[in-house]
Order: structure tokens, then C-alpha cells, then sequence
């Protein structure tokens, strides 16, 4: 069965609202990227694009996604239960003692994460094994690994986008969530990462630029990923961060913090308008 | 004397004793397995030759990476790699890896319990002339202190052999400490090894005789200590040596065993003393049998450039020191 975009789009209002519960209850947490992101997950996951069984999550042709920011927990863990992972209920237990829901993704807890992450600026460098053990093993997978564009400021990273060129691993697809936004303010006041799209370039890379809330530019974006020869390919997709939320939009005081149950209250009514602050392409 | 179950070399204290570097040991072992078992891999930060990974780069070339001098993505590599089934094994000098990459091993490989062996190299002071710069002295803690990480450092080039073999099929990431220079390879082909398992090298011939001293000594140092033994031995002073060549897991059995013969242990490491070898031994001795303990490392210091042997005796790690040292501890329990 085929996924509308339209069904896309009410998916992803309804993943924003379970995040606001999530992180209200949770009293800490992670809140303007993940709710900047959201459609990029949707897109992936829903939108035809990822080779997956969640009854079946190590098997061995799925593709991979290794999430390098792994502060978007609560995004991804609302993404997997959609996804039949596994049940929603296990959502309010989110960084409680004894939840399968650590504060940052852990592997070993929870079906269809492929690694344990937090500290920022090494999943590409995870990615690129995988992929150079998929191609050893002549598999036909394509790992995809979501970044921040803080990360962008780690030497890690870009010991990362070199091997990845160097190797030519183009079953390899990064994706950037360019929402200009890191803990200490702006990533371009923080250390300017611009221009982002010729450095990856000149790394050799393929570079995608889109809009990163239109669903079926991501969608589009994905599937030329996996069509694309010899070079590996980034997508830097422009978002809003806290998408939705308008006290939370483009304040990276909310980088790190969560709403009180007030906040929350004005935060759902505002994403259960579906005409509110995220506009409808189609209409 | 020498323990015969062990198997050494006959050579042990002759001049034809053969004096190799144990990254060859690991060298010709990583190729060994490399034919044994096919997901074995090889990253190398731009140092092949000189870890002695070019065996098998040569014999494997489409199973090894060269990564450049870029320690941190290394690791994240080897992890993404084993997370496909492959068994990486890490080169670089210790200094390096883990001096530089060590929150990358902690998060990537040892939160992730994904299993790669790292290879760090030109270990302690017999660097030699780098200098303080290139000598780690500090790389058994930065790993030991590591959930799902063990800790290994050969006493020669046959035991670094059979290390890298045991650790292709040991459940775990292992660390392997190997020292740059060259030095005698007093083991067999026979001698045991087991990660987990320590070795008394040197024992004495009755309990008598038993001056109450053993030393656990591990890597470079081992055959200073056996020297030492031998000398001590025919001026009437009979002690223990054991190669603690598995830091971590330790052998407790053993430890526990030789602390409740003895009257004082001696723990000998090119390492600084804090964090150390010497110090896995002290907390698990202070936990199950409390017993005083001589530490033989570096003490909160750097080194500096020299020859290996002058540094070894500049530092206080040397057979002459290690003699002097014993001397003293007889001198007090004869009061």
C-alpha cells in the first residue's frame, strides 16, 4: 500500500505531537532539532525509500541508518514505533530508569537502532565502515546517516567525508539537518560551516541541497541518492528548527530543553492545526 | 629457577638468544589469521611497515584500509565494519590509538560492543629517541578503565603472535600493547598463552628458599625481571617472576595464589604508575588479600629522547634497579 503525501504530512504532525509528550514528560531532553527533522524521518521510513523489517530487524539486506546525532532520540524512537518496531506504550517511558528509552539511542535495547550514539561528529565515520563491509560483502544495502550541521564542526566528521570519497562509497547517502542552530547559538556565530555545500563538494561528494519540510523533494532527494555512481552523496536539507512551535522556532535556547506542561499545552494546539504553522504544500 | 612447565627458550641467558621486535610477532600473527578466517581486516593509520601490518596488506589487500592519520575516524571505521561481521584489527602507535581517539573507542566500539582489536605501538619509554612525545606511557589505563575492553601487552615477539591469534577468537575487543624495540625472545613455541592466564617464569626451588618477593612484570620489562631473578638467585636471594602479560581480564587465580605465598609483590611496568598494570593488581589484592605492594613504573613524569636501555635505567626500570629494589625489601624483613 502506497502512502499519500497527504498521509505523510498527517503523520508527521502526529510524531511532532507524541514528541511534545514525550519530552514534557520526560523533563529533559532534546526539542528544536528533532521537531526541525521530522519529515526527513517520515520521508525515509514511510515514503518508500528504506529497506527495513521490523519483524525481522537484523536481517541481513536491510539497509542501515545510523543516526549520528543522537540527541534526535525521541524523534527516532516515534519513528520506530510507527514503523512496528516496537509499541508506543514504551514512549512514555522515555529516560526513565529501566526504559529500553535511553536519553541517547542504545543498540543493544532496542530493535532497529544500529548504533549506540551521542557524542556528535562520529556516525559518518560508523557509516563508512558499514558500507565498506557491505560492498566487501557485495551487498546491495544503502546506509544512510543523519547529522546535525554542529557536527559539521568536528574534525571527525570530515576525516569521515574523506574516506567516504576516497573509497568511493556510494552506497553510502548523509544527510544534513542544516537548521543553523547548535547549543551555543547560531552555527554560523558558533564557527561558520558556510559554504557547506562546495566543501563537500570539493571532498568529492555528490551534494543534494533541499528543502528539508517539503516531503516529496525528500523523498526525490532519497531514491537519485541511491541512483548516483562512484561518489557518495549528502543531502543538506534546510529546516526550521522546533518546525511547528512557534516560541520554539529558531531558538536555540531550545536546543536542549523541553516545554513545561504549559508550554506543552500551547505547543500541541498549535501542531493540532493542521493549517497552523506547517503549511500544507498540496494546498 | 626457571619454570619448566612453562617452556622457555634454552637460550633464555645466552648470547645466541634471539632479539626481535614483537610487532613482527604481531605482524606475521595478523597475516596467520588474516589466512585462517576471512572476516578478519586491517586499518592502518598511515604507519603499515612500522606496525608491521604490510604482511598483510600484501597478502590482503582487499581487506585493508589505509585510513591516514586520522585515529579518530579509524575506529569509527572498525566499528561500522565489525557492525557488518568483519573482525577489524586497528594499527597505530599507542600514542595515537588510543592517545587521540579515546572517546571514539569508548562510545563506537565499546558502548556499541562492537568487537575490534586495537594494535598500539611503540609503547613506554624504549621509544627511545622520539622522544616523550612518542612514548605512551599512559594507554593501559586510558583501556582498562573501558567497559568490554581487555587489555593485553606481550613479553616478546612470540607471545605478541600468539595474542593477536587468541584475540581473532576472543568474545571481546582486546587492546594489545607492543613496545617499538627489539628485545629477547625468551618464550617457545610451546609456552603457553591464554588471555586471562598469567605465567610463573621464574620460581623458587622450595618454599624454604622463598625470600617472600614476587614480581609481576609485563611487556619490555618481563626479561629485565628474569635477569634480575637469576642474578638475585646465585647471590642467595630467591624470588618470583610472573608475566602479567593479561592485564585485564587478570588472572586472579594465579594473583591470589602467589599474594598468599609471598610477603611482598612487585609490579613492573613501562606505564606510569597510576592507572597501570601494577594498579589492577593493587585493587584486586586490596579487595581479597591485602599485602604491601612496591609499584616499578613512572612516577607522574614524561620521558625523554635516549636509547631505549639508557632510558629504561634513567627511570628506574632496569635489572640494576630492580635488584637494588629487591635488596632493600630483604634488608627490612631481616630488620
Amino acid at each position: 500500500m502506497k502512502i499519500t503525501l497527504k498521509e505523510l504530512e498527517k503523520l508527521s504532525i502526529s510524531i511532532r505531537k507524541e514528541m511534545i509528550a514525550m519530552l514534557t514528560k520526560a523533563k529533559s531532553g532534546h526539542c528544536a532539532g528533532p521537531l526541525g527533522a521530522v519529515e526527513l524521518y517520515t520521508a525515509l521510513y514511510f515514503g518508500g525509500v528504506l529497506k527495513y523489517d521490523p519483524q525481522k530487524p537484523d536481517w541481513d539486506n536491510r539497509d542501515r541508518v545510523v543516526i549520528s546525532n543522537g540527541h534526535y532520540a525521541p524523534l527516532v524512537y516515534a519513528i520506530l514505533t510507527h514503523a512496528g518496531y516496537f509499541s508506543s506504550d514504551k514512549l512514555k517511558t522515555l529516560r526513565k530508569l529501566g526504559s529500553q528509552l535511553q536519553g541517547h539511542p542504545s543498540r543493544l535495547l532496542l530493535p532497529g537502532i544500529e548504533t549506540s550514539s551521542g557524542p556528535v561528529g562520529e556516525g559518518l565515520s560508523q557509516a563508512v565502515g558499514m558500507a565498506l563491509g557491505l560492498k566487501l560483502d557485495e551487498k546491495k544495502c544503502q546506509v544512510y546517516c543523519f547529522m546535525g550541521d554542529g557536527e559539521q564542526n568536528c574534525g571527525n566528521t570530515w576525516e569521515a567525508v574523506m574516506t567516504a570519497s576516497k573509497y568511493q562509497l556510494d552506497n553510502l547517502t548523509a544527510i544534513i539537518d542544516r537548521n543553523n542552530i547548535q547549543i551555543d547559538g547560531f552555527t554560523e556565530n558558533v564557527m561558520p560551516l558556510e559554504s557547506l555545500k562546495e566543501k563537500y563538494e570539493s571532498f568529492g561528494w555528490k551534494v543534494l541541497e533541499i528543502d528539508g519540510h517539503n516531503l516529496s523533494e525528500i523523498i526525490k532527494a532519497f531514491n537519485a541518492s541511491k541512483s548516483i555512481f562512484v561518489k557518495p552523496v549528502v543531502i543538506i536539507a534546510h529546516t526550521i528548527p522546533g518546525k511547528g512551535v512557534d516560541f520554539i522556532q529558531w531558538e536555540h535556547e531550545w536546543h536542549g530543553k523541553v516545554p513545561n506542561s504549559q508550554q506543552a499545552e500551547e505547543a500541541l494546539r498549535q501542531l493540532r492545526n493542521l493549517k497552523g504553522k506547517i503549511e500544507s504544500e498540496l494546498e | 629457577m626457571l619454570n619448566s612447565k612453562i617452556k622457555l627458550s634454552p637460550k633464555i641467558f645466552t648470547k645466541e638468544i634471539e632479539k626481535v621486535s614483537p610487532r613482527d610477532g604481531f605482524g606475521e600473527g595478523l597475516a596467520l589469521a588474516g589466512e585462517m578466517d576471512k572476516k578478519v581486516v586491517a586499518l592502518c593509520a598511515d604507519v603499515t611497515e612500522s606496525v608491521r601490518m604490510n604482511l598483510f596488506k600484501n597478502r590482503f589487500p582487499e581487506r585493508f584500509f589505509q585510513m591516514g592519520i586520522a585515529e579518530q575516524n579509524m575506529v569509527g571505521v572498525a566499528s561500522g565494519l565489525a557492525a557488518t561481521g568483519k573482525i577489524p584489527v586497528v594499527g597505530s602507535y599507542a600514542i595515537f590509538s588510543p592517545g587521540r581517539n579515546w572517546e571514539q573507542i569508548r562510545t563506537t566500539i565499546c558502548y556499541n560492543e562492537q568487537k575490534v582489536i586495537l594494535i598500539g605501538s611503540h609503547a613506554g619509554l624504549n621509544v627511545g629517541p622520539d622522544g616523550a612525545s612518542h612514548q605512551a606511557l599512559e594507554d593501559i589505563g586510558l583501556m582498562r578503565v573501558l567497559p568490554n575492553m581487555s587489555v593485553i601487552a606481550p613479553a616478546d615477539s612470540l607471545e605478541a603472535r600468539k595474542a593477536i591469534i587468541a584475540s581473532i577468537k576472543y568474545p571481546n575487543s582486546i587492546y594489545i600493547r607492543l613496545p617499538r624495540e627489539k628485545s629477547p625472545v625468551f618464550t617457545t613455541e610451546q609456552t603457553p598463552f591464554e588471555i586471562g592466564k598469567s605465567q610463573v617464569l621464574w620460581l623458587p626451588e622450595n618454599e624454604e628458599k622463598f625470600s617472600g618477593i614476587t614480581i609481576f612484570a609485563c611487556g619490555y620489562l618481563v626479561y629485565s625481571a628474569l635477569e634480575a631473578a637469576k642474578e638475585l638467585e646465585e647471590e642467595g636471594i630467591s624470588i618470583t617472576v610472573i608475566n602479567n602479560s593479561s592485564i585485564k581480564p587478570l588472572d586472579t587465580e594465579l594473583t591470589l595464589k602467589w599474594a598468599r605465598k609471598s610477603k611482598t609483590i612487585i609490579t613492573l611496568e613501562e606505564h606510569q604508575v597510576a592507572a597501570g598494570m601494577g594498579s589492577a593488581i593493587a585493587e584486586f589484592l586490596s579487595e581479597n588479600y591485602p599485602l604491601p605492594i612496591k609499584f616499578m613504573g613512572l612516577k607522574d613524569q614524561f620521558g625523554e629522547s635516549g636509547q631505549a636501555e639508557e632510558l629504561i635505567n634513567k627511570y628506574g626500570l632496569g635489572k640494576k634497579k630492580i635488584k637494588q629494589t629487591i635488596k632493600e625489601i630483604v634488608s627490612i624483613y631481616k630488620g
